[in-house]
């Protein structure tokens, strides 16, 4: 049998911790390879042109690719091996990448000794692989969005546009998210909150899409194509089937005694326990937040639309994919850190975004008119002594445009930014030079804390050794000092953990591979997107958000999914007919059939989803699996502890 | 046992046990190069037989990095990848095995500090076996 061998470099990936040379002779002088050869990146268009190349010019019968892990590229040379001429499963992926390089970085030696054996594994399997076509199982063309903030509502329409249903589901009681709670953004200066009533107003008009607020889903079964989700909606406490009267709901509010501290505002304000956000907020009811409410029946004097007495609903949906937009939580600072909560006048980025929502002509906060403001920039982000090592990507451009939007505003107030080095990006770019132009002094450190901020006779005093002049400490006398506050995952993961769906070393939802597939996550029919998967601005989370849309759709649009063929087979001459491979069988693929003039157990191919859960039961060892029979499994196992 | 650095046989799953362990690869969570992982579509398709065969060939341990509760095609899984275990080690016994060579957990698709911490224990019993048999 004529197998050709590849063996990747992953660039430094893998060759900087496995000795490539060394596995390419120890390889060439097993002889069980017609032909071994070592790329720079085995993904590479050229390479698998070389590939399909070889396949056809040498008549090889089986490839073994020893890359990356098979979640990555799989499909890639299953392509190239049918480019070729041969059948995709008589292709072996093997990792040396994920379990191997990077798995046992510190161990070269070892590293490049593991590599050796798992390709030779992997020439085992493939000299034992049979030619297989994949299986169609039906797919369902719905789709569950988690999340209706931009990221959410721009996939939902996308994808409805394009056929899949789509059943939207926010946990909060209205849609929009973050980008409702900013004003002007760059580069359009549209308002967060206009963006969302565009969305909103274009996804009411789509007959397939249906958008749960105050919902969550709680329990999830099946599998990619056919998935069971248990959806519960939280009571909104209001009828939402009596006619809107804005009137008599603004009432309620007015004359519902219970104050709490405003979420929306960041603490800044009060609400009421019957709250909208803000005025033309959607959907247009108010919710009652009833963990706060004391039942006192105000609200029900002034208006007939509310109703205690509602319970919680359990809907029960079939999709064939979920897509994950479920955002970012704002960077809380430590008490203390950088005079957070210690220092009166000291507030992060989002509350003084609605600070200067809730100031309309003059800038004023705890009383005191606010003319110089100090930017503390990287605050939770790019950390040296936290967890936090990222860089949070918008909030330089954040900070530059609310300091331009504070000139524009109130005309005379100063702005001065502490920071770790500008990185506006792109045409962010353009930003940072129209703050310098309008005379906003930037001073830059490198040390962690990049300054210290003490209180001083209702002001704050800023300290920095300012590397821009070499080092020479500053202090600066400031009315407000903003931290400029980056992205952290979720407090709340509980839809990550339901979900299984696997975080990177920052916590936030990680994607199968940065640059070649960074919406897909390993669970198959699950995609992720927008802030979920790390910080982005808001161009960036639409980016994300369209991108995984069109891979869910690509999914689940055909009606059906193609999967492995690895479906059981019996070996009829050993069957006795037991039935415990029957019994055991969690989808009835076994049937009892007549051949030869005895008893015996046959696989109904289209029912059989390869889970081999009747390998092991059956006596007579007569049930194998393709892919996986036990000549292929006790092969690998030889060459592992052989080589 | 006879070589110096034990070796482990792992059965992975595709879809649960296997991810968490190329995370702990992309996370640079060290373990022993010496252990090899093979995979297979569910913990309950392993066959006794797989296992006896490892330990035939030359390896010290074998583990199991089952589905657990999250088996994405039966809710039975844990019981039925138990029985696997119980029935090797009865064969394991015949053969004079010591059956705690064979180690099971469930390791779901993101455990990957799961992952290395159990596989790490388990390496370290294999060592003290060893040195106890050469002692």
């Amino acid at each position: 049998m004529k197998i050709g061998v590849y063996i990747c470099h992953c660039g430094s990936n893998i060759a900087d911790y496995v000795n490539i040379e060394q596995v390419k002779k120890a390889i060439q002088e097993q002889g069980e390879a017609f032909l071994v050869k070592d790329v720079m990146f085995a993904c590479a268009d050229s390479s698998q042109k070389e590939m399909v190349q070889d396949i056809k010019t040498q008549k090889l019968d089986a490839i073994v690719v020893a890359s990356c892990s098979p979640k990555l590229h799989l499909p890639t040379f299953r392509g190239v091996a049918r480019r070729g001429g041969l059948n995709p499963y008589n292709y072996v992926q093997v990792n040396i990448r994920e379990q191997c390089s990077w798995a046992h970085s510190d161990d070269k030696k070892g590293a490049t000794a593991k590599a050796i054996r798992l390709i030779q594994a992997g020439i085992e399997k493939a000299k034992n692989s049979e030619p297989l076509e994949p299986i169609k199982i039906d797919a369902v063309n719905a789709v569950a969005i988690v999340g209706a903030g931009v990221a959410g509502l721009r996939a939902a329409i996308e994808l409805a546009d394009m056929g899949t249903y789509v059943y939207l589901i926010e946990r909060e009681y209205f849609v929009g998210g973050r980008i409702t709670q900013w004003d002007k953004l760059f580069t359009t200066n549209q308002s967060g909150r206009e963006i969302i009533t565009k969305l909103y107003n274009q996804l009411i008009s789509y007959k397939n899409i249906t958008l749960f607020t105050g919902a969550e889903i709680v329990h999830t079964s099946g599998s990619v194509g056919n998935m069971q989700i248990k959806v519960r909606v939280k009571p909104r406490y209001v009828d939402t089937t009596c006619a809107f009267d804005k009137e008599k709901f603004e009432k309620a509010i007015e004359v519902c005694p219970v104050e709490v501290e405003d979420e929306f505002n960041f603490g800044l304000t009060k609400r009421k326990a019957i709250f909208k956000n803000y005025p033309g907020e959607f959907p247009e009811l108010p919710a009652i937040d009833y963990d706060n409410c004391t039942k006192c029946g105000e609200c029900q004097k002034v208006c007939d639309g509310i109703d205690l007495d509602q319970k919680p609903e359990y809907l029960n949906l079939n999709v064939g994919a979920i897509l994950l937009a479920t955002g970012f939580d704002p960077y809380e600072p430590s008490e203390g850190e950088y005079g957070y909560g210690k220092v009166p006048n000291v507030i992060t980025l989002q509350q003084f975004k609605r600070l200067m929502e809730l100031c309309p002509e003059q800038l004023v906060y705890k009383g005191r008119k606010i003319r110089s403001i100090a930017y503390i920039y990287c605050v939770g982000s790019r950390q040296q002594n936290g967890p936090n090592h990222y860089c949070s990507r918008y909030c330089c451009t954040a900070a530059m445009h609310t300091a331009l939007l504070v000139k524009e505003k109130y005309k005379d107030i100063r702005n001065f930014h502490f920071t770790r080095g500008i990185r506006t990006y792109g045409k962010q770019e353009h930003i940072y030079h129209e703050a310098l132009e309008q005379g906003d002094v930037v001073f830059q450190s490198f040390n962690d804390p990049l300054c210290q901020v003490s209180a001083h006779n209702g002001t704050a005093i800023v300290k920095i050794n300012d590397f821009l002049t070499r080092g020479k400490p500053i202090e600066l006398e400031a009315d407000l000092v903003v931290l400029i506050t980056g992205m952290v995952p979720r407090k709340d993961n509980s839809i990550g953990q339901l979900l299984k769906v696997p975080v990177g070393r920052d916590h936030f939802f990680n994607e199968i591979h940065l640059k070649l597939r960074p919406v897909e996550t390993v669970i198959d029919g699950v995609f992720i997107s927008g802030a979920s998967q790390g910080p982005k601005n808001i161009m960036e989370a639409v980016n994300s958000a369209l991108a995984a849309a069109a891979k869910a759709n690509n999914l689940v649009k055909k009606g059906f999914i193609s999967i492995e063929p690895t479906v059981a087979f019996v070996d009829t001459q050993q069957c006795q007919w037991c039935d415990k491979c029957s019994e055991i069988c969690p989808f009835d693929a076994f049937e009892k059939i007549e051949q030869d003039g005895k008893q015996v157990a046959s696989v109904i191919t289209s029912l059989c989803k390869g889970c081999g859960m009747c390998l092991p039961v059956c006596p007579e060892n007569a049930i194998e699996l393709h892919n996986y029979t036990d000549r292929q499994i006790e092969s690998m196992i030889d060459d592992l502890v052989h080589v | 046992m006879n070589d110096d650095k034990p070796k482990i046989l792992v059965f992975s799953t595709e879809k649960i046990s296997d991810p968490a362990i190329d995370l702990a690869g992309l996370l640079k969570m060290h373990y022993p190069a010496t252990v090899y992982t093979v995979t297979v579509p569910c913990s309950s398709s392993i066959k006794p037989r797989w296992i006896m065969h490892a330990f035939q060939v030359g390896f010290d341990g074998v583990f199991i990095a089952a589905d657990g509760t999250d088996c994405p095609y039966s809710d039975k899984c844990s019981e039925n990848t138990a029985e696997i275990v119980r029935q090797t080690q009865d064969l394991m016994r015949q053969k004079g095995l010591e059956t705690a060579r064979l180690k099971m957990a469930a390791i779901c698709s993101v455990c990957s500090e799961a992952f290395v911490r159990q596989i790490k224990a388990f390496y370290d019993y294999l060592i003290k076996q060893k040195q106890q048999e050469n002692a």
